[in-house]
């Protein structure tokens, strides 16, 4: 069965007038996002996309930009009552989400 | 695992390494099992982890693949033990003992670790070609076209799943579709349970505390009923939301949590006639507070998750932790006033 989660939030953006159609979006998508539309990349299913930012990272002329952000509920919690933002900077302590 | 070996390549090849570089192994021991169960179950997970550098799989040589990973044990016995038969190279990333994908997202298995593991390890001297295969779930930690034009060496992403490598390097660096796709099975989430069990099992052991204490002096002590009301709705937000994951109508996952939270105080609470007059006020409580406790679990959960977006977690979380607060602090008032007051 498809998970599906809540939709219409997504951060992703693509400007296909910047696209080079190398295809590295495609390749590093885990959620498959991305078609190829002739040359060039286009966004496929905008709901499925978990906002890992590996296409934004591997994209080499900046066409794509998403806000990825990390985190567990606890960690959101703690940015939240800290005023900070919200971090998963869990390497090395035991309760890492 | 750590037998050395000084030469690893043919001899009239004038590539030659002189270091030491371990072979490993792609069997995995008792001792592997065991450590594997261990940090599922949460204990001393922090802290199994190799040393980053290379490792050697069977015989390989200046022409063999370099597969890039973290120094997770965990991860680094997943991804050998796929490699029987092969001979090639593992480039290990110090990730601080966390996996690929988490390590990623938060750029510990990162361009600058490649660039800085590549020049450490002399990679350059030891290979002759200049390509490497990342885990595709390494990919919002590193940027290939930087790397490449660091270092000189291509980055190639392998599949999600290291059970799909050797079909990846024997089709010529193919990926299908289906090899591209992340998925979060039965089987994933079950895996993850363990460690969702432990963590609210420590908390709950200050809980049980803090009931002990009022018990000294409660109107109406704390027994085994409240304890097995309050165990499974730990459970529906640790272990059965996440199973039942999919299955359950609605999207956010505190909502998932909740309503199972609810289906099983409401159960409890019927099949132990709780629901009359005289015990309602403590069955509100619970009914508030309880599924609360499991929304909140299964809402963690989210970070466990292959398929939640940041921006989806937190628009969950605004409205849900409000809710959550005020109904288990009125949830916990009721019960209280319950068993304090005769």
């Amino acid at each position: 069965m498809k998970h599906k989660y809540l939709e219409n939030v997504a951060t992703l953006n693509l400007w296909t007038e910047k696209c080079i159609g190398c295809g590295r979006c495609m390749e590093v998508c885990p959620h498959n996002v991305f078609v190829a539309n002739g040359k060039k990349a286009q966004v496929k299913d905008k709901n499925q996309c978990m906002e890992c930012g590996a296409c934004a990272k591997n994209c080499p002329v900046n066409a794509i930009a998403v806000d990825s952000g990390v985190g567990c509920a606890l960690a959101v919690i703690k940015g939240w009552l800290t005023g900070s933002e919200p971090n998963c900077d869990c390497s090395g302590s035991e309760d890492c989400c | 695992m750590s037998n050395s070996k000084s030469c690893c390549c043919s001899s009239n090849d004038n590539s030659c390494c002189s270091t030491d570089i371990p072979v490993t192994t792609t069997t995995l021991s008792f001792k592997d099992i065991l450590g594997g169960w261990k940090v599922r179950w949460g204990i001393d997970r922090a802290n199994y982890r190799i040393d980053p550098g290379l490792y050697a799989i069977g015989s390989p040589d200046h022409l063999s693949p370099v597969l890039v990973s973290a120094n997770y044990k965990l991860t680094f016995d997943s991804l050998r033990k796929e490699l029987y038969g092969l001979n090639c190279w593992i480039l290990i990333l110090d990730t601080k003992g966390v996996n690929v994908w988490c390590a990623a997202g938060k750029g510990t298995f990162g361009t600058d670790e490649l660039v800085k593991r590549i020049a450490i390890t002399g990679l350059s001297e030891i290979v002759s070609h200049r390509k490497l295969i990342l885990p595709q779930l390494g990919a919002p930690g590193v940027s290939a076209h930087e790397v490449a034009s660091q270092t000189g060496f291509s980055v190639m992403y392998g599949p999600v799943r290291a059970r799909d490598l050797k079909a990846f390097i024997d089709s010529g660096f193919k990926a299908t579709s289906e090899m591209r796709i992340v998925k979060f099975t039965l089987w994933d989430r079950l895996k993850l349970t363990p460690v969702e069990v432990v963590t609210a099992a420590k908390v709950s052991l200050k809980v049980f505390g803090v009931l002990f204490l009022i018990n000294l002096f409660a109107a109406r002590p704390f027994g085994f009923e409240d304890f097995i009301v309050y165990a499974g709705a730990v459970l529906a937000g640790t272990v059965v939301t996440p199973v039942l994951l999919p299955y359950i109508p609605g999207r956010a996952f505190a909502w998932k949590g909740w309503l199972l939270g609810l289906l099983w105080t409401a159960g409890f609470a019927w099949l132990n006639g709780w629901l009359v007059p005289g015990s309602l006020l403590p069955a509100i409580g619970y009914l508030l507070v309880l599924p609360s406790l499991s929304a909140f679990l299964a809402m963690n959960f989210t970070g466990s998750s292959t398929y939640t977006s940041f921006s989806g977690v937190i628009k969950e979380m605004k409205i849900a932790v409000p809710l959550i607060a005020l109904s288990s602090a009125a949830g916990i008032a009721l019960v209280l006033i319950h068993h304090l007051w005769a």
